[in-house]
């Protein structure tokens, strides 16, 4: 969790590593979500598109990052605004690690908030999705 | 611009219940054990003071199937290409969300195969008492087909 008083601009913030992407997660978000399409969820269908396999749905790369940014808020911080750009694909066996860094630091309407840079990257430097979150303390 | 035809297009409103077993599920798909989500006095003791869900859930607040917006668009040469959650407050369990779909935005850029068109979708949502919640920004890019 972080701590509003000891923030700095451009202070790294712990990594996160998920566990491999599996298949059955890939079911799971696909009920959970309701975005059906056989790309996530149907080998057959993502290899007539020239695909080695099925491919992660964006959002729960997207979902992974808002666990992280969620954890990192722990029980003092709002997240009021959360974005993310969709990079590379991600696989199934896939591991995804979760990066942060403070971008900004304002007080707005008397609290304080902090911008975040987010990254989500499998393997070294290869980046699947980038992204921002502000929060408010 | 091929598809500027799109901006103002708006879908018919839909009511989404949240419940707290879709909200379970959702997280443990993703993977993620924080008891924010499920267990209630645990969240009464933080910033929120009772259970949320978790900030992608939005994407998961869509209407029943037939019912989405249509964009009459060849979905192979669509992709998500960002997506955006603006929060007034948090989703809680138990909340009956307003919701209405629309194409804010189209807007072109020079790609390397060509140009590409860019779809901005919002999805904006109000509780029971007509306060906002949260938009959902979808930016859909519009590429052309490889050849």
């Amino acid at each position: 969790m972080l701590e509003q008083a000891t923030l700095s601009i451009g202070q790294v913030l712990p990594a996160y590593t998920k566990a491999p992407v599996s298949k059955v997660q890939l079911v799971k978000y696909a009920g959970a979500s309701g975005d059906f399409n056989p790309l996530h969820t149907d080998d057959s269908f993502a290899q007539k598109i020239g695909l080695s396999g099925v491919v992660a749905h964006g959002m729960l790369i997207m979902g992974f990052l808002a666990e992280y940014v969620e954890h990192l808020a722990g029980d003092i911080a709002i997240v009021q605004d959360f974005r993310m750009r969709f990079g590379a694909m991600t696989f199934a066996k896939d591991t995804i690690t979760c990066r942060g860094v403070i971008k900004e630091l304002f007080e707005k309407d008397g609290k304080h908030h902090a911008i975040l840079t987010l990254y989500a990257e499998k393997g070294p430097e290869e980046i699947v999705g980038s992204g921002e979150a502000i929060l408010q303390f | 611009m091929e598809l500027g035809h799109l901006v103002g297009l708006t879908g018919t409103p839909y009511t989404f219940q949240v419940d707290a077993r879709h909200i379970r599920q959702f997280a443990q798909a993703i993977g993620d054990a924080n008891p924010l989500y499920t267990d209630e006095s645990y969240a009464k003791k933080t910033i929120h003071g009772t259970c949320i869900a978790p900030l992608t859930f939005p994407i998961a607040v869509m209407p029943d199937e037939g019912e989405a917006l249509q964009l009459d668009l060849d979905y192979r040469r669509m992709l998500h290409g960002e997506q955006q959650f603006i929060y007034t407050r948090m989703i809680r369990p138990g909340d009956i969300l307003h919701c209405t779909q629309q194409v804010t935005d189209v807007y072109e850029k020079a790609g390397k195969n060509g140009s590409m068109e860019f779809i901005v979708m919002d999805t904006v949502m109000h509780d029971a008492e007509g306060a906002h919640v949260v938009t959902s920004r979808t930016n859909i890019i519009y590429r052309p087909l490889a050849t």
